[in-house]
């Protein structure tokens, strides 16, 4: 196992996530906004088994299952929504998705 | 100065490197590919902190399947469509990454300051121990079906709830497009009848 401090670790997940949040707040298209929200669950997923070795139990790296299994479900769900929007507008663009906006 | 710090240098770079290509990739496509590269980058960090298997689930279900579902979905919408570039909220896009840098800043301050607190167990020796005794994956499957059984069991009582979401989406879906519209039971199909 390595020996780079854990915090190189955190600061790593740190920049993922904020680039996530960036992602998602200046892309348009809803298929690159979901994988912005995959990056941002993937730096938390990083998180998570930095800090499973820091406290030295695995319980750190059993979240990451259902962080995993919270990601699949989520995923399959929103592209079939996306894919219904998309198939009615005939875009993929969240702008256009605005008819309960007053 | 081990080999570890080289490899941890190449993933950071090959990681961070390849997130913020995503941001700037203008095809959907590009991005996908970029975040496959992420996604490898982070099992190689993962190998380095002893959560092997995780590392191998890493590369199987999020780099293999989740992103397959992804380029499926975007190669079925149409691959060459261009992405609008307007901001209907005006000042949007800087406000939102003047925003985004104050939230990494946060961030790695909490790193930078928190990292040494929270080494309050038996640190990363526990964790090489745990990984040479009973393995990895035994220790996972230990704690997995022992203290989170009941978690687990809930997870599966998700899946079924977004297998089943998902089929009546398809449903939805075939009652719209044209293609279904002789296939029996969707509503045109009766409007034509009456």
């Amino acid at each position: 196992m390595t020996d780079v401090p854990p915090g190189y670790f955190l600061a790593l997940a740190g920049l993922m996530f904020t680039i996530g949040v960036i992602g998602v707040l200046v892309r348009r298209n809803a298929i690159v906004l979901f994988m912005f929200i995959e990056l941002m669950l993937n730096a938390v997923n990083l998180v998570f088994v930095t800090f499973a070795r820091m406290k030295g139990n695995i319980d750190g790296q059993v979240l990451v299952f259902f962080v995993l299994v919270v990601a699949a479900a989520e995923v399959v769900v929103g592209l079939a929504i996306i894919m219904l929007i998309a198939r009615r507008r005939a875009s993929a663009n969240v702008d256009d998705v605005r008819l309960l906006k007053w | 100065m081990s080999i570890d710090v080289a490899v941890f240098g190449v993933m950071f770079v090959v990681v961070l490197g390849s997130s913020i290509a995503m941001l700037f990739a203008r095809n959907a496509v590009h991005v996908a590919l970029f975040l496959v590269v992420t996604q490898i980058g982070l099992a190689v960090a993962f190998l380095l902190e002893g959560a092997y298997f995780i590392a191998a689930i890493q590369i199987i279900v999020y780099a293999g399947a989740i992103m397959v579902l992804f380029l499926f979905v975007i190669m079925l919408l149409g691959v060459d469509r261009r992405e609008a570039l307007n901001e209907p909220l005006r000042g949007q896009r800087p406000l939102a990454v003047g925003l985004a840098a104050l939230l990494a800043a946060e961030v790695l301050y909490v790193a930078y300051k928190g990292s040494d607190l929270i080494t309050t167990g038996g640190g990363s020796q526990a964790l090489q121990d745990l990984n040479a005794d009973p393995g990895n994956v035994k220790a996972l499957a230990r704690v997995v079906f022992s203290r989170y059984l009941l978690p687990f069991e809930v997870t599966s009582i998700l899946l079924v709830v977004a297998v089943v979401g998902v089929m009546v989406l398809a449903r939805q879906m075939s009652a719209i497009s044209p293609v279904s519209a002789r296939s029996g039971s969707s509503v045109a199909d009766k409007e034509e009848a009456a």
